[in-house]
C-alpha cells in the first residue's frame, strides 16, 4: 500500500511534464489552426488544406517516407544481423552510431559538397572516362542523404532485438529441417517483429517532416509537408495555416503508432494464451 | 552506473564553468560601462577596420553581431532581451518594424554626413523623409550566369531568355517568393508589387512553363554552385552575384531590360537602443565619403554615397553591372510591404510553382 502511494507521488513530475510539453502544445496547435491572420476563428485553413496542392504534398511526403523508410529496413536489418554476429559487436555498432553524434546540418552541407558537378565522386567517374553526371537536387539524392540519417535509428531497436533472440531457436528451426529461408520467415522475423516496428516508427515518423534536406540536397524538387510548415510558420507567419499542417501531421502519426502498435498488443496476447 | 554519474557530475562541472565564464565576460564588456554600441548587421557586410576605427576615434567600444535573415532580425528585436543600438534591416522590413513602432527616430541635426547621400536613395516610399532610416548598400535583382556554359549566344537582355529551352535544367532560383514571382511578373511588364490575384496566378503559371529549366530552388548554396560551376544561369542579388564574380572570372551579371527589384539596406535604430548618441555617431561615421568608399570597397555592394564614388575606382563605378544609369534605374522598383494577406498569396502560389518541379 505504501509502495503504491509513493509510486503516485513519484509519478507526479511525469504528469507534469505530459501536461506541460506534450498535452500543452498539441491543445495550442489545435487552437491555432483554427485561426486566420487577423485572429478570428475560422475553419478556412481546412479547407485550404483539402485542395489540391496540399493533398498532393501529403502524398508525395508520406511516398517519401515510405521510401526512406524501406530503404533503410532493407540495409538495417542484415546489417544488424551481422553486426550481433561479431565478436567486438559493441564497437561495430559504435561506428554505426557515431555519425548521428554530429549536427544534421554539417552532414547535409557535407553532401552537398561530395555530390556537387566538383565533388569527388563525379571527379572519379571523369577520371575513369565517364561523363559527369548530375547527383545533388535530384529526388534519388534526397532519398540517400535521408537513409543515410535515419539508418542509426532503424539498426538500434533491429539489432537489441536480434541480439537477445537465443541462436538455439534458429539452430533448432534448422535441425527440424527448415530452409534458411523458411527459418528467416517464420522464425527469426516474428521473433524481431518489436525491433523492426520500432525502428519504422522512428524513421517514417520523422522522415513524414523532414525540410532542410528537401531544400539543400533535393533543390525543392520533393516537398514535404515540413517544408510547407517551415514556410508558413517562418516566412507567410501564417501560423494558422502552419498549425493545420502539423495537426494533419499529428493525426497521421497517431494512425501510423496505433497502426504499429496494435499488432504488437495481439501478438502479446496470444502469447499469453500459450 | 557509476560511470553514469560520473558522467553526469563531469558535463554538470563544464556547464557550470561555462556559467561562470560568460557571466564574467559580460561583466567585463558591461563594465565597458555606457561605451558600448552593439551593432546587429548581416553577415560579411562591414570591413573590421572600420570597427576599429570608430572606436578608435570615439572611444566607444563596438560590440558587433550578424544575421542571415530580415525575419530573424526582426523577432529578435521584437522578442526584447537584446539592446542593439544599429541594425541594417531591407525597405520592407523597415516598414514593418515602423508598424510595429520597433524604431527610433533618427535625429539629423546629429548626422551632418547625410548630405554626402545621392538624393536619389533618400525620401523614399518606405521611409518618407528618412525619419527612421539612413541608407546603407544598395543593390538590384538580377541574372547572373556562366556564358562559357551556354550552347545558345543568350544576353539576357530579357527574362524571357531564361524560358529558352537550351537551358534545360540549368537555372538555379533563389527560395524567396517575392523575387522569383517578381521576376514572372517583370517578364510580363508587370509590376512587381502586383497585388491583382489574376496577374499572379498568371505569373504563377508561366513560372510552371519554367519548371523544366530550373536544377533547383535554394537559399545562398547558390554562391558556392555558381562558383564551383554547378549550374550556367541564377537569380540572384547584385551584391550576391559580385561574391560569386569575385570568385569566378567566368561570370557576369546583368539587369534584364524588362525591370527588376531595387533593394536598399539601411542603418536604423531599434527601439532597444541603450547608447542612442553612440548610434547617430556610428552612422555619422560610416557616411563619411571616405569611410564609405572604403566599405563598399570591402564589402563589394553599391553605396549610395555620391561623395564616396569619387573616391573609388573608376573602373567598378562606371560598370553599369553594379551602378546601372539612372535610364535603367527608372525600370527598378522597391519592394512595397503588400501586408500579410498578399504576401501568403505569394507564397501559397510559390509552393504551388516548386510542386510542380519533377
Amino acid at each position: 500500500m505504501q509502495n503504491k502511494r509513493s509510486g503516485s507521488i513519484t509519478l507526479v513530475p511525469y504528469y507534469v511534464w505530459i501536461a506541460l510539453f506534450v498535452i500543452a502544445p498539441i491543445v495550442l496547435v489545435g487552437y491555432y489552426s483554427l485561426l486566420d491572420l487577423e485572429g478570428n476563428f475560422t475553419l478556412e485553413n481546412y479547407k485550404n488544406f483539402l485542395t489540391p496542392v496540399y493533398l498532393k504534398m501529403t502524398l508525395s511526403s508520406f511516398w517519401y517516407a515510405f521510401l526512406i523508410t524501406t530503404v533503410c529496413l532493407v540495409v538495417s536489418y542484415p546489417a544488424a544481423f551481422i553486426i550481433s554476429r561479431l565478436k567486438n559487436k559493441q564497437l561495430w555498432l559504435m561506428l554505426i552510431i557515431i555519425p548521428s553524434w554530429i549536427n544534421l546540418l554539417l552532414k547535409t552541407y557535407a553532401f552537398i559538397g561530395i555530390l556537387g558537378q566538383s565533388g569527388p565522386i563525379n571527379a572519379f567517374l571523369a577520371s575513369i572516362g565517364f561523363e559527369k553526371q548530375q547527383m545533388l537536387f535530384t529526388s534519388a539524392s534526397f532519398v540517400f542523404v535521408s537513409v543515410y540519417i535515419f539508418i542509426p535509428f532503424m539498426i538500434l531497436p533491429i539489432f537489441n532485438s536480434i541480439d537477445k533472440l537465443s541462436p538455439a531457436l534458429l539452430d533448432a528451426s534448422r535441425d527440424l529441417g527448415a530452409s534458411r529461408l523458411y527459418t528467416l520467415r517464420r522464425v527469426m522475423i516474428p521473433l524481431t517483429m518489436d525491433g523492426i516496428k520500432a525502428g519504422i516508427q522512428a524513421v517514417f515518423i520523422p522522415a513524414l517532416s523532414l525540410f532542410m534536406i528537401t531544400r539543400l540536397i533535393a533543390g525543392n524538387h520533393v516537398i514535404t509537408l515540413g517544408t510547407a510548415i517551415e514556410q508558413q510558420f517562418l516566412v507567410t507567419q501564417n501560423w494558422g495555416m502552419g498549425s493545420t499542417i502539423a495537426v494533419f501531421l499529428i493525426i497521421f502519426m497517431f494512425i501510423i503508432m496505433a497502426f504499429t502498435g496494435e499488432k504488437k498488443k495481439k501478438g502479446a496476447s496470444r502469447r499469453g494464451k500459450n | 552506473m557509476k560511470n553514469l554519474v560520473k558522467a553526469i557530475i563531469a558535463i554538470a562541472i563544464i556547464c557550470a564553468a561555462l556559467m561562470y565564464t560568460v557571466h564574467s565576460l559580460d561583466k567585463t564588456s558591461s563594465k565597458a560601462g555606457a561605451n558600448v554600441l552593439t551593432v546587429y548587421n548581416w553577415g560579411e557586410y562591414i570591413d573590421p577596420a572600420l570597427l576599429k576605427k570608430f572606436e578608435k576615434e570615439t572611444g566607444i567600444h563596438v560590440i558587433y553581431e550578424t544575421f542571415d535573415s530580415n525575419e530573424a532580425m526582426m523577432t529578435k528585436v521584437e522578442q526584447g532581451g537584446t539592446n542593439y543600438d544599429i541594425a541594417v534591416p531591407s525597405e520592407y522590413t523597415i516598414e514593418q518594424m515602423k508598424d510595429k513602432k520597433l524604431l527610433l527616430p533618427v535625429d539629423h541635426q546629429k548626422i551632418p554626413n547625410l548630405k554626402n547621400i545621392d538624393a536619389d536613395f533618400l525620401n523614399l516610399d518606405f521611409d518618407k523623409k528618412n525619419h527612421y532610416s539612413i541608407p546603407y548598400f544598395w543593390g538590384t535583382v538580377g541574372v547572373v550566369y556562366n556564358p562559357n556554359m551556354l550552347t545558345k549566344n543568350l544576353d539576357f537582355s530579357s527574362w524571357n531568355q531564361l524560358w529558352d529551352p537550351s537551358l534545360k535544367g540549368e537555372i538555379l532560383l533563389v527560395d524567396s517568393a517575392r523575387e522569383v514571382l517578381g521576376m514572372s511578373l517583370n517578364s510580363m511588364n508587370l509590376s512587381l508589387n502586383s497585388t491583382d490575384s489574376a496577374e499572379l496566378k498568371k505569373a504563377t503559371d508561366k513560372l510552371i512553363k519554367l519548371s523544366p529549366n530550373v536544377k533547383a530552388v535554394i537559399g545562398d548554396e547558390v554562391t558556392q554552385l555558381m562558383v564551383n560551376g554547378d549550374a550556367a544561369v541564377a537569380l540572384t542579388w547584385s551584391g550576391q552575384a559580385a561574391d560569386m564574380m569575385y570568385d569566378n572570372e567566368e561570370l557576369t551579371y546583368t539587369v534584364p531590360d524588362e525591370g527588376s527589384n531595387l533593394w536598399f539596406d539601411n542603418m536604423v535604430i531599434p527601439k532597444t537602443s541603450k547608447n542612442v548618441d553612440g548610434a547617430h555617431q556610428f552612422i555619422n561615421f560610416m557616411l563619411d565619403p571616405k569611410n564609405a568608399a572604403q566599405n563598399a570597397d570591402y564589402v563589394g555592394y553599391s553605396t549610395p554615397n555620391k561623395a564616396a564614388l569619387k573616391l573609388l575606382d573608376a573602373e567598378v563605378v562606371n560598370d553599369e553591372r553594379y551602378y546601372p544609369s539612372a535610364e535603367v534605374r527608372d525600370n527598378l522598383h522597391v519592394y512595397k510591404d503588400l501586408g500579410k494577406e498578399k504576401i501568403g498569396e505569394y507564397n501559397e502560389l510559390f509552393l504551388k510553382f516548386k510542386m510542380s518541379l519533377q
